[in-house]
């Protein structure tokens, strides 16, 4: 190995002599060949910037790993898995091909779940309808128009059947992206596989239940702060118990990202979650590597095709970091993040839609060569509406064009050692522990979530886009350039079957009309009990509600007479 | 120069419904606040009914409904039914968000004002308020 970037026994990828050496080339190179060409053919711009805002040189070179040791950078499935949470990664398999699906009923969905296998998707990933997600009955007032819409609806046990009718979950990961109802959900599912007569240690998949970036960012909520990560350590807790394979959680940039945030800030604020909840969970006695190994991640993948690798990079080293050095972790399972990808909705265009599907890709290839465990590659047509079954189809294919014909996953992390890449991963992780930081001087995470800190930074970046796509700044082709005036939009939308809400309600009133009422609310009086005592777990008595024939509506309500409301002071 | 108080635009934008997508919603607001325009934000999961009351009560010229869960059809039109209810219907209503072409065309024969929908330059949705309140002319 004569490489100089990789010589010697030093912390530093580069050493004195070498360093030396290259910074008088670099010198020589700018005032020689670049000077001179620069001349005659000027750069496109004076400065050059990621879409995160971090400048970036015209190259770069091993001078720009002087402040990264080399064990930073270190192996594939070992600490501090920068290059990866294992050893082999797509060598062995490829990610799991998880689209997501959801909309009318139970029975709807369940036709793509099986379309979606049919074309060779490996994991299910279920979106919910707002009433669902807000944890309401379909025939409550504020679900008026909103049944079965934006994702499938499910109020009892009953839906779930339906839901996953025909599909083996012992054999298929589940992800069910929901938050301050989670773990009615994760009840549920619960109460389902017991049905079936499941192991509940080999079902595998993840409930999100991440709930403060709910009000960091998505704003779905219906407690108070404090209940509310209660709950969430509850479904950790209970899954660290009764579930060896189920993430209990799902910490998410995703949605801190598409509310508008920077690349920075979704990775720094789910570390700044992340912790949060540790603390939460630790506190009940249990030992950080009891859990840890199951905490589970959901990136974005943005435009920024180098950004967003180094992004991925980066946030695995501090979660190692964090998880070994702050908490104390001795099992490295509980030191690599693993995460789920998906390309970023908000980049994706009406004008010129098909475009998308460009985008989608090389968001796809970032992905991987970040190193995601699973992905969504988002549909063409969704900045019209939920997807059609053609457009998964060609977004699913985008993933397998990636996979089997690319050769991207036959080596593990092919980007490492990028000179660009390696020196912007270094510059992530140490602006990630900088806000983490500063979080914590202002009072933490908590405090500062209810004071609106991360709103208003999300808030800000948003407000920047916004200009920035106006001005032309943030080029988006077909709305800031080449732009056709003339265009029609020749497509075939997802159609809302207007019978859903009847269809939905008819199951919802059936299943009150035929189960024990008095065992339901001899059921919700013990919930309350159990929910006063901090120290006991939620998940156990909201099994045998769900398992009762109690509706979603009926146990959230309940506590609502304990815990009251959220309400949130907007700022902008 | 900034206007005067009593020539100032006032606009209440607005969520409704379940939907919690508040990132368009808070750059408009911001951006017809930077324009000069007296802005109130109602913040999220309001219901047509109260942001009817909120209307009146402000004495706004324009209501702004963002939408991005597909719960248009419900929404808008109890919005502008409560309006005139109240008499107040030469408030105007607009909406963005991501609403189907067909949707946005029944909109505007319901009494919907305008419809500006994803990608549109702020500046844009600055002139379009101008527009329709000069329109409108005074009370």
């Amino acid at each position: 190995m004569n490489d100089p970037v990789f010589r010697g026994q030093a912390a530093s990828a580069i050493d004195a002599q070498a360093s030396a050496t290259l910074t008088k080339q670099l010198e020589l190179w700018e005032s020689n060949e670049v000077a001179n060409f620069v001349k005659k053919a000027p750069e496109r711009k004076s400065e050059f910037a990621t879409l995160g805002g971090f400048p970036v040189k015209r190259t770069y070179t091993a001078l720009d790993l002087a402040d990264t040791p080399l064990e930073d950078i270190g192996l594939p499935g070992q600490y501090p898995f920068t290059r990866g949470p294992y050893p082999t990664m797509y060598r062995g398999r490829f990610w799991t091909m998880r689209q997501i699906a959801g909309f009318g009923t139970a029975e709807d969905t369940n036709k793509r779940f099986k379309y979606l296998i049919a074309n060779g998707q490996t994991g299910l990933s279920t979106d919910f309808d707002m009433p669902t997600l807000m944890g309401y009955d379909s025939d409550h007032p504020m679900s008026e128009g909103e049944v079965g819409r934006e994702g499938v609806a499910i109020d009892t046990l009953a839906d779930m059947e339906h839901l996953f009718d025909g599909i083996d979950l012992e054999k298929i990961s589940v992800s069910m992206t929901i938050n301050p109802s989670a773990w009615i959900l994760l009840a549920m599912y619960v109460a389902l596989a017991r049905k079936r007569g499941y192991d509940l240690n080999k079902l595998s998949g993840t409930v999100q239940a991440d709930i403060l970036k709910e009000y960091q960012a998505q704003k779905e909520w219906i407690y108070p702060v404090a209940p509310s990560v209660r709950i969430v350590r509850d479904c950790i807790t209970y899954s660290a118990k009764h579930m060896k394979r189920y993430n209990p959680i799902n910490i998410s940039g995703y949605h801190v990202s598409e509310a508008g945030s920077s690349p920075l800030d979704e990775v720094a604020f789910t570390m700044c979650n992340l912790i949060t909840y540790v603390e939460e969970v630790t506190k009940t006695g249990l030992h950080v590597d009891d859990f840890a190994p199951r905490l589970a991640f959901f990136y974005v993948c943005q435009a920024d095709f180098f950004e967003e690798i180094a992004k991925f990079r980066a946030v695995r080293r501090v979660y190692a970091k964090i998880m070994k050095e702050r908490f104390g972790a001795k099992n490295p399972e509980s030191m690599r993040l693993r995460f789920h990808c998906q390309t970023a909705a908000a980049s994706l265009t009406k004008p010129q839609y098909k475009v998308n599907i460009v985008r989608t890709g090389l968001q796809a290839l970032a992905a991987v060569l970040g190193g995601a465990q699973s992905l969504h590659t988002n549909g063409m047509d969704e900045a019209f509406a939920i997807p059609t079954e053609e457009a998964m189809k060609i977004a699913l294919r985008t993933q397998q064009v990636v996979a089997e014909e690319s050769g991207v996953a036959d080596v593990v992390d092919p980007i490492g050692g990028s000179y660009y890449v390696e020196s912007l991963t270094t510059q992530y992780e140490k602006a990630i522990f900088g806000i983490i930081e500063d979080v914590e001087a202002q009072g933490g995470t908590v405090k500062l979530t209810e004071e609106g800190w991360f709103q208003r930074r999300i808030a800000d970046f948003a407000y920047e886009t916004a200009l920035k796509k106006a001005n032309g700044q943030k080029p988006v082709l077909g709305v800031n350039r080449y732009v056709d005036p003339d265009e029609k939009f020749d497509i075939e939308l997802h159609p809302y079957d207007t019978s859903t809400a009847t269809r939905q309600i008819d199951r919802l009133k059936r299943v009150r009309r035929e189960r024990d009422e008095a065992k339901v609310q001899a059921l919700l009086d013990k919930l309350v009990i159990i929910a006063r005592d901090e120290s006991q777990n939620l998940m156990p008595v909201t099994v045998e509600l769900v398992e009762a024939g109690a509706s979603m509506g009926d146990i959230v309500e309940k506590l609502k007479t304990l815990w009251g409301t959220y309400r949130e002071k907007p700022v902008f | 120069m900034e206007a005067q108080a009593a020539d100032r635009i006032r606009v209440i934008v607005a969520k409704v419904g379940l939907d919690g997508h508040d990132r368009g919603v808070k750059v408009v607001a911001r951006t017809l606040r930077d324009a000069g325009m007296d802005v109130i934000y109602t913040g999220l999961h309001r219901t047509p009914e109260e942001i009817v009351e909120a209307a009146v009560q402000e004495d706004v010229d324009v209501i702004g409904v963002s939408i991005l869960s597909g719960a248009h059809m419900t929404v808008f039109p109890k919005i502008v039914a409560g309006l005139r209810q109240r008499g107040a219907d030469d408030i105007l209503v607009v909406g963005g968000g991501v609403i189907p072409d067909d949707d946005v065309v029944k909109l505007k024969e319901a009494g919907v004002k305008e419809l500006m929908l994803q990608d549109t330059p702020p500046d844009a949705i600055v002139a379009m308020i101008r527009r329709i309140v000069a329109e409108r002319g005074p009370r």
